[in-house]
């Protein structure tokens, strides 16, 4: 399953026409003790860069904008109940919502694994 | 993800120069902490991670850099009743070796600044908030006598140590009373101050802080906080803590931070600062903005400074709006998440009719209304080591 990374660090697994969404590993070590997570519901149709969740660490919060237009076919429920999650698995148990990918090509032009991480080196 | 660097919100006073450096910058760096641009300096967000740093210093004891804070000296002949012309305190009664919490006032009773004020036998030691320390000074400069010297000791740091077991780290550290009628310094309570020395270093010792927790603040010489803070921090009950817990203690100690709940537009009496003004200088007045300020105390506030504790897990943050049904009374000043307390919590500014404890009201956050119940301050009870306790 093909993995992309934004330069807003979101990870995007693709399935088929879905896509997994959530932050990555070097985000939750930035935002530190993760609080409360807002994520989108069902049904909700983002458009790229559209707000799409909110995540509060203790001191702040942070929006989280879709990587990829689509409409929502899941929320990670879990996160309501233990936000921390992100904090210990951001790129498994953390992620945020699936959605239907609305258009392929959104993909292109995004980082796979070995650019993200020469990216976050570079910052 | 954006708007990424949020987590700095707080962070971010109106400073055009590039951040400063301050004497422990490499030490926090070898130590891992997150540094941050905060009141024109790097400074530690954090180290392990707020909440662990958070509770530690509750427990244990956290050593703080707070070299970033201005500290003055005031002296000459009639310094104290030349202070009295700036600040409502009783700089006049301070007994040496004693510290007030005090306020810098506009002609309009408007807080420029808070800061403490100690009596040091042959100066008044100030320590005011270092995103404000060079507006302090010219205002200072402005309104003392010219026969009376204002000092910055800019060639000092200042360390707090904080938390239950901070008393007994700075006893093992082994320091000698600088006077010769000096107590040891386990022997200082709450609000007093003292000159020790420290293999021979000079440290200027006062048993305060802004978390809630006793605790100490440690004025040193820049050359010698090093070595202090390795000395410090070679101690087991002792772990560095950065800003971002600094922030989330004060909160919970239900203690304002100036430049969010404090500012030109906020006067003592709505902010709950009443106390500041000593009793003597409320007879007496002749202190900036003594006129409203006293008018407010007579009259009360018109709107008061609250505790607000927050159902769910979501904080608000400063900025949000607070609501009586569907009118609105009011502004949240500070917000977050209480490690101790595992619940949002929050301080804001409401109408006085609104203002009671136990008063029900609704905060927004981003168009939703989360409960919220005024609640008493300090949100997690203080344990400042008090004369007599």
């Amino acid at each position: 399953m093909p993995r992309y990374f934004t330069d807003e660090h979101e990870w995007i697994d693709v399935d088929g026409d879905t896509a997994t969404v959530g932050i990555t590993d070097y985000a939750q070590s930035q935002l530190g003790d993760i609080v409360f997570i807002e994520v989108p519901d069902e049904g909700v149709v983002l458009k790229k860069g559209a707000e799409a969740a909110v995540v509060e660490s203790v001191k702040a919060a942070s929006d989280v904008y879709a990587p990829i237009s689509g409409a929502v076919t899941a929320g990670n429920q879990n996160l309501e109940e233990d936000p921390a999650l992100v904090n210990s698995d951001a790129e498994g148990e953390g992620w945020f919502f699936k959605l239907t990918i609305a258009d392929a090509g959104e993909l292109e032009g995004l980082m796979d694994e070995a650019a993200y991480k020469r990216f976050v080196e570079s910052l | 993800m954006s708007e990424f660097d949020d987590i700095l919100d707080n962070a971010d006073e109106a400073v055009d120069l590039p951040p400063a450096t301050l004497p422990l910058d490499g030490w926090h760096r070898a130590r891992g902490g997150r540094m941050v641009e905060f009141a024109g300096y790097w400074m530690p967000v954090q180290f392990r991670g707020i909440m662990d740093e958070h509770l530690w210093t509750r427990s244990h004891a956290g050593l703080f850099d707070v070299s970033h804070m201005g500290q003055l000296e005031v002296s000459g002949e009639g310094a104290a009743a030349a202070l009295e012309m700036l600040l409502p305190g009783d700089i006049s009664a301070l007994a040496p070796g004693r510290m007030r919490y005090s306020l810098l006032l506009d002609d309009d009773g408007g807080i420029l600044d808070d800061l403490m004020v100690t009596h040091r036998g042959d100066s008044f030691y100030l320590v005011v908030n270092g995103a404000m320390k060079w507006d302090d000074i010219a205002h200072l400069r402005e309104g003392l006598p010219d026969d009376i010297t204002l000092t910055h000791l800019d060639e000092h740091g200042l360390l707090a140590l904080q938390g239950p077991e901070a008393v007994q780290v700075l006893a093992r550290l082994g320091l000698e009373p600088a006077l010769p009628d000096g107590v040891p310094v386990e022997g200082l309570t709450f609000m007093q101050a003292a000159p020790y020395l420290w293999q021979g270093r000079p440290l200027g010792v006062s048993r305060s802080g802004y978390t809630g927790e006793d605790g100490f603040e440690i004025s040193v010489r820049a050359t010698d906080i090093v070595a202090l803070a390795d000395a410090l921090c070679a101690d087991d009950a002792v772990m560095p803590v950065g800003l971002g817990a600094r922030d989330s203690l004060r909160l919970e100690a239900g203690l304002p931070l100036y430049g969010h709940d404090l500012t030109p537009e906020t006067g003592p009496v709505e902010a709950g600062l009443a106390f500041a003004i000593s009793k003597a200088r409320r007879a007496e007045g002749g202190f900036p903005g003594a006129e409203s300020i006293l008018a407010a105390l007579a009259a009360g506030p018109v709107r008061k400074r609250v505790g607000l504790l927050l159902d769910g897990r979501l904080p608000a943050r400063e900025g949000a709006v607070v609501f009586a049904g569907a009118e609105q009374v009011g502004t949240v000043t500070s917000g977050g998440f209480s490690p101790t307390l595992e619940r949002p919590i929050a301080m804001a500014f409401v109408d006085a009719a609104h203002a009671a404890h136990g008063t029900a009201l609704d905060i927004e956050v981003r168009g939703r209304r989360l409960p919220a119940t005024v609640s008493p301050m300090p949100f997690v009870p203080h344990k400042y080591h008090r004369q007599g306790a």
